[in-house]
C-alpha cells in the first residue's frame, strides 16, 4: 500500500489550462428523457434499473429499455450510467450478482454505487462495469479519495459539502476522476446520513423512499416556547437549487472530471434546457479559455425550466440563511413545455410536432434545439395529422402540423410561456 | 466486577461521567472530543484522553474512542497524532465510519482495534464483512434495523456486532448551520447560536404536534435527534438470543443521574438473563424505574425493532 503522506505539491501558480474536456453527465428518468439529454449534448447520461436505485418513484428502466438506451447513445458517442446506489439490507443481498451482470451484458458501461459490498461485487461479477463511487458515501477529503482508489475504483462522486478548494487539493493528491454535482436539487444532509423520511413515514430513505421532510415546514421551540412571532416564517432544512453555469471555468481549473446534474425526476425540458446551457458553456470554455464569456442566453435558458431558487452550495461557502427557502415553496416554471418536433419540411416550411401540453394558434412559443438554437413566434393555424384545422391542441400526444418561422430540427422542442 | 459476556457501553461526556457510569455497570465506555467524533455526550480533549482510558481500564472497562466524523481536508493532518497517542493508551478501539481513517491507522496505528460505524448505512451483513476484511473486528449496526435484520445479520457474519438498546438516535445530519441560519433570517437582533449538546431546543411539525426533535448545532454541523426514546429493557432476551455483543446506551442530551440509572437497569437485567436464560422475565419494577424517571414529552418505545419498512 502507498503512504498517504502527501505525494506531490503541484503548487497552483498561473492558470491552469487542462487538455481534457469534462463530461456532462446528465438525468434521465425514462428513456425518452435519456435520448433528449443525450440530443441536447450530454456526454453520458444516469438511469435507474428496477432495483437497487435510490428513486423508487421514477419510471426506472427495464433491461429491454436499457438496451435500446445504450444503442440511441452509442450513436451519439455517449454512454449510459446506472444507479445501484442504495444502501442494501439483508433482503436485498440476494440477487446482487444476477443484476449487476445483466447490466454488463446490456452494454452499461458504469455503475453509480454507495454500499462497499456493491462496489465489491461489481468489480468481482462484472468486470467491464466501471464503478463509480456515489454521493451517497459522502466522500469529502483526499484520503478518502485516496482509499477508494487504492480499491480500484476510477471514479468517485463527492459529496456536496466539498469545496472548490477542496476539490482542487483533492485533484492534484489523487490521480483519479472526480464528478462533481454541478446543477439540481440537493439534500440539505450529508448525504446518506437523513431517516427523517424513516422515523416520519417508515419509508427507508437509503433505499429510494425518500419523502422529502426536510422541505417540510417545522416550529423551532426554545425551552418549551416557539422563537416565532408574528409574521415570522417557520423553520425548514430545505435547500435552494445548486447551479453552477456561472462558475463553468472554475469548475474545470479545479480539475473536475465530470459536470453532473441531479434531476432522474425531472421533466424533458428540464434535462434539455439545463443540458444545453451546461453545454454550450463548456464547449466555449475548452474553445479559447481566455475569450470566455458568460452568455445571458444560457443563465435565461435554465431560468426558463427553474423552479426553485438558485445558489452555489458548499463551492465557495458554508451555505447561510440566504440558502435556504423559508418563504413560499416552489414556483412554476416560467415555461411550460408544449411540443418536440418530429419532422420539419424545409420547401413548405411546415413542422409536424408532438403535443405535451396544450396550445393554440395566436400564442407566443419559442422553439429551442441543441447548441443554443432559438426563436420565437406567434403561432398561426394548426391542423391535425389529415389536415383538418383545430382551434387548439388539446390531446396529449396528438401528431399536430404548424408552420414556424425559421427551421426547426427533429428533437427541437417548443416551449409556450406562462407567467 | 463478574464478566459479562454482552457488553454494557454507554457514551460518557467527561471523565466523570466515564467513572459513574462503569460504576453503575458499564463494562465499556466511549469518548472523544468533537474535532475528530460526531454527537459524544460531552469532549474529553486530547489532552486528557490517555488519562481516561488508564481511568477506564483501572475501573474494569474497556474505553472506545470515537473517531466516526466525516474528515475535511485541513481536519487529516491531526490523524496521525491522535491516533498514535490512542495507541500508545491503548484505547481497545476507534470507532470510524470516514476511510481515511482507515489509512491513518494502517499506517500510523496498526494494531488498533477498528470498529465500523457509518451510522444510518450500516445495514447488512456482508457490507459488515467488507469492512471486516480490511480491519473492522465489529460493526455498529443502523438503528432503522428490524429484529429479524438484526438476528440474521449477526448469524451472517463473524464480526462483533452492536446494537443501540435505549436512548435517542440521529435522524438527520447536515454540515450547515441550520439553526444560526434561522435565526439570521429572523433577524433575531443577531442572535448567536450557542455550539454544542443542549436539550433547549427542539423542532415541531405541524402534522406530529406530540412528537419534539431535539436540535443542536456544533462546531461539525446541524444534529436531528429523534423524537422517541429507544428502550429495549423489556425485550432484551431478543438482542442476547440473536448473541449481539455489545448493547449500547445513548446518554446523549440526558442527564448523569438519568444515565446512571438506565445503565443499573440494563446490567440488572442482562445478569439475570445471563444466569439463567432460560428462567428469565423482565421484571416489572424494572420498567417502573425505566418509565418513572424519563423526561416528560419523551416517549420510550422500541425504535425499529418490530416496523416493517417501505421504500
Amino acid at each position: 500500500m502507498s503512504s498517504i503522506a502527501p505525494a506531490k505539491a503541484t503548487g497552483g501558480k498561473g492558470k491552469r489550462h487542462r487538455l481534457d474536456k469534462p463530461e456532462l453527465l446528465a438525468p434521465a428518468g425514462s428513456l425518452e428523457k435519456l435520448k433528449i439529454a443525450v440530443h441536447y449534448g450530454a456526454d453520458a447520461v444516469y438511469i435507474g434499473g428496477r432495483k437497487y436505485g435510490l428513486r423508487s418513484n421514477a419510471d426506472n428502466f427495464s433491461f429491454e429499455e436499457m438496451r435500446e438506451g445504450v444503442e440511441f447513445a452509442q450513436k451519439y458517442g455517449a454512454k449510459v450510467f446506472v444507479a445501484t446506489n442504495i444502501y442494501a439490507h439483508q433482503e436485498d443481498l440476494g440477487g446482487i450478482e444476477e443484476y449487476l451482470r445483466r447490466l454488463e451484458e446490456v452494454g452499461i458501461s458504469a455503475i453509480i454505487a454507495a454500499d462497499p459490498i456493491i462496489v465489491e461485487t461489481a468489480m468481482r461479477v462484472a468486470p467491464k462495469l466501471e464503478v463509480h463511487l456515489s454521493t451517497q458515501q459522502s466522500t469529502m477529503n483526499w484520503q478518502a479519495v485516496r482509499y477508494w482508489k487504492e480499491e480500484g475504483l476510477p471514479r468517485v462522486v463527492l459529496a456536496r459539502e466539498a469545496s472548490m478548494e477542496e476539490i482542487r487539493e483533492m485533484k492534484e493528491r489523487v490521480d483519479i476522476e472526480l464528478e462533481v454535482f454541478i446543477h439540481g436539487a440537493m439534500c440539505s444532509s450529508v448525504s446518506g446520513r437523513c431517516v427523517l423520511s424513516n422515523h416520519f413515514t417508515d419509508r427507508d430513505s437509503n433505499r429510494g423512499g425518500c419523502c422529502q421532510s426536510c422541505r417540510w415546514k417545522y416550529d423551532l421551540h426554545e425551552d418549551g416556547v416557539s422563537v416565532m412571532e408574528e409574521g415570522d416564517s417557520l423553520f425548514t432544512m430545505g435547500s435552494k437549487d445548486l447551479c453552477m453555469i456561472k462558475h463553468v471555468p472554475d469548475l474545470i481549473e479545479a480539475g473536475v472530471d465530470s459536470f453532473k446534474i441531479e434531476g432522474r425526476m425531472k421533466s424533458i425540458h428540464y434535462v434539455a434546457s439545463v443540458v444545453n446551457a451546461y453545454r454550450q458553456a463548456i464547449d466555449s470554455y475548452m474553445n479559447d479559455p481566455d475569450a470566455y464569456e458568460l452568455k445571458t442566453s444560457w443563465v435565461d435558458e435554465i431560468g426558463k425550466a427553474a423552479n426553485r431558487p438558485l445558489n452555489t452550495g458548499f463551492f465557495y461557502s458554508t451555505p447561510g440563511a440566504e440558502e435556504h427557502i423559508y418563504e413560499a415553496e416552489e414556483k412554476p416554471a416560467p415555461y411550460d413545455f408544449a411540443a418536440v418536433v418530429l419532422d420539419y419540411d424545409e420547401e413548405s416550411g411546415m413542422a409536424i410536432v408532438q403535443q405535451r401540453s396544450p396550445f393554440r394558434p395566436g400564442m407566443e412559443v419559442e422553439f429551442f434545439g441543441p447548441g443554443g438554437r432559438s426563436f420565437t413566434m406567434t403561432l398561426g393555424p394548426l391542423t391535425d395529422e389529415n389536415g383538418g384545422e383545430l382551434d387548439a391542441a388539446r390531446h396529449p400526444l396528438q401528431t399536430i402540423k404548424l408552420r414556424v418561422e425559421h427551421p426547426v430540427e427533429r428533437l427541437d422542442l417548443m416551449r409556450k410561456r406562462i407567467m | 466486577m463478574n464478566a459479562m459476556r454482552t457488553e454494557l457501553l454507554a457514551a460518557a461526556g467527561s471523565i466523570g461521567q466515564m467513572e459513574r457510569y462503569i460504576e453503575a455497570g458499564a463494562t465499556a465506555v466511549l469518548i472523544g472530543e468533537p474535532r475528530f467524533a460526531m454527537r459524544l455526550p460531552g469532549a474529553i480533549p486530547q489532552e486528557a484522553i490517555a488519562d481516561a482510558i488508564a481511568k477506564a481500564h483501572r475501573a474494569g472497562a474497556k474505553a472506545y474512542v470515537s473517531m466516526n466524523k466525516l474528515f475535511r481536508n485541513h481536519e487529516l493532518p491531526a490523524l496521525p497524532g491522535y491516533l498514535k497517542l490512542l495507541a500508545e493508551a491503548e484505547a481497545d478501539a476507534v470507532v470510524f465510519g470516514d476511510p481515511a481513517v482507515l489509512l491513518n491507522v494502517r499506517e500510523h496505528a496498526p494494531g488498533l482495534p477498528l470498529h465500523w460505524n457509518a451510522e444510518m448505512t450500516g445495514t447488512n451483513s456482508a457490507t459488515a464483512g467488507y469492512w471486516g476484511r480490511r480491519g473492522a473486528t465489529r460493526a455498529v449496526l443502523a438503528r432503522e434495523l428490524n429484529e429479524e435484520e438484526i438476528a440474521d445479520l449477526k448469524s451472517k457474519t463473524t464480526m462483533q456486532v452492536q446494537v443501540q438498546a435505549h436512548g435517542m438516535t440521529n435522524i438527520y445530519f447536515s454540515q450547515r448551520n441550520l439553526l444560526q441560519s434561522y435565526m439570521d433570517h429572523l433577524g433575531k437582533e443577531a442572535r448567536i447560536v450557542e455550539q454544542g449538546p443542549n436539550d433547549g431546543r427542539y423542532l415541531v411539525e405541524a402534522e406530529r404536534p406530540e412528537e419534539k426533535l431535539p436540535i443542536y448545532e456544533d462546531e461539525n454541523g446541524t444534529h436531528v435527534m429523534s423524537a422517541d426514546d429507544i428502550a429495549l429493557l423489556e425485550v432484551l432476551p431478543e438482542l442476547l438470543r440473536a448473541q449481539v455483543d455489545s448493547l449500547y446506551i445513548e446518554t446523549l442530551l440526558k442527564p448523569e443521574a438519568y444515565n446512571e440509572a438506565v445503565i443499573r437497569l440494563y446490567r440488572q437485567a442482562m445478569e439475570a438473563w445471563e444466569r439463567d436464560p432460560d428462567g428469565y422475565e423482565c421484571d416489572e419494577e424494572w420498567l417502573d424505574a425505566l418509565h418513572a424517571q424519563q423526561p416528560e414529552g419523551r416517549e420510550l418505545g422500541f425504535g425499529f425493532l418490530y416496523k416493517e419498512q417501505v421504500y
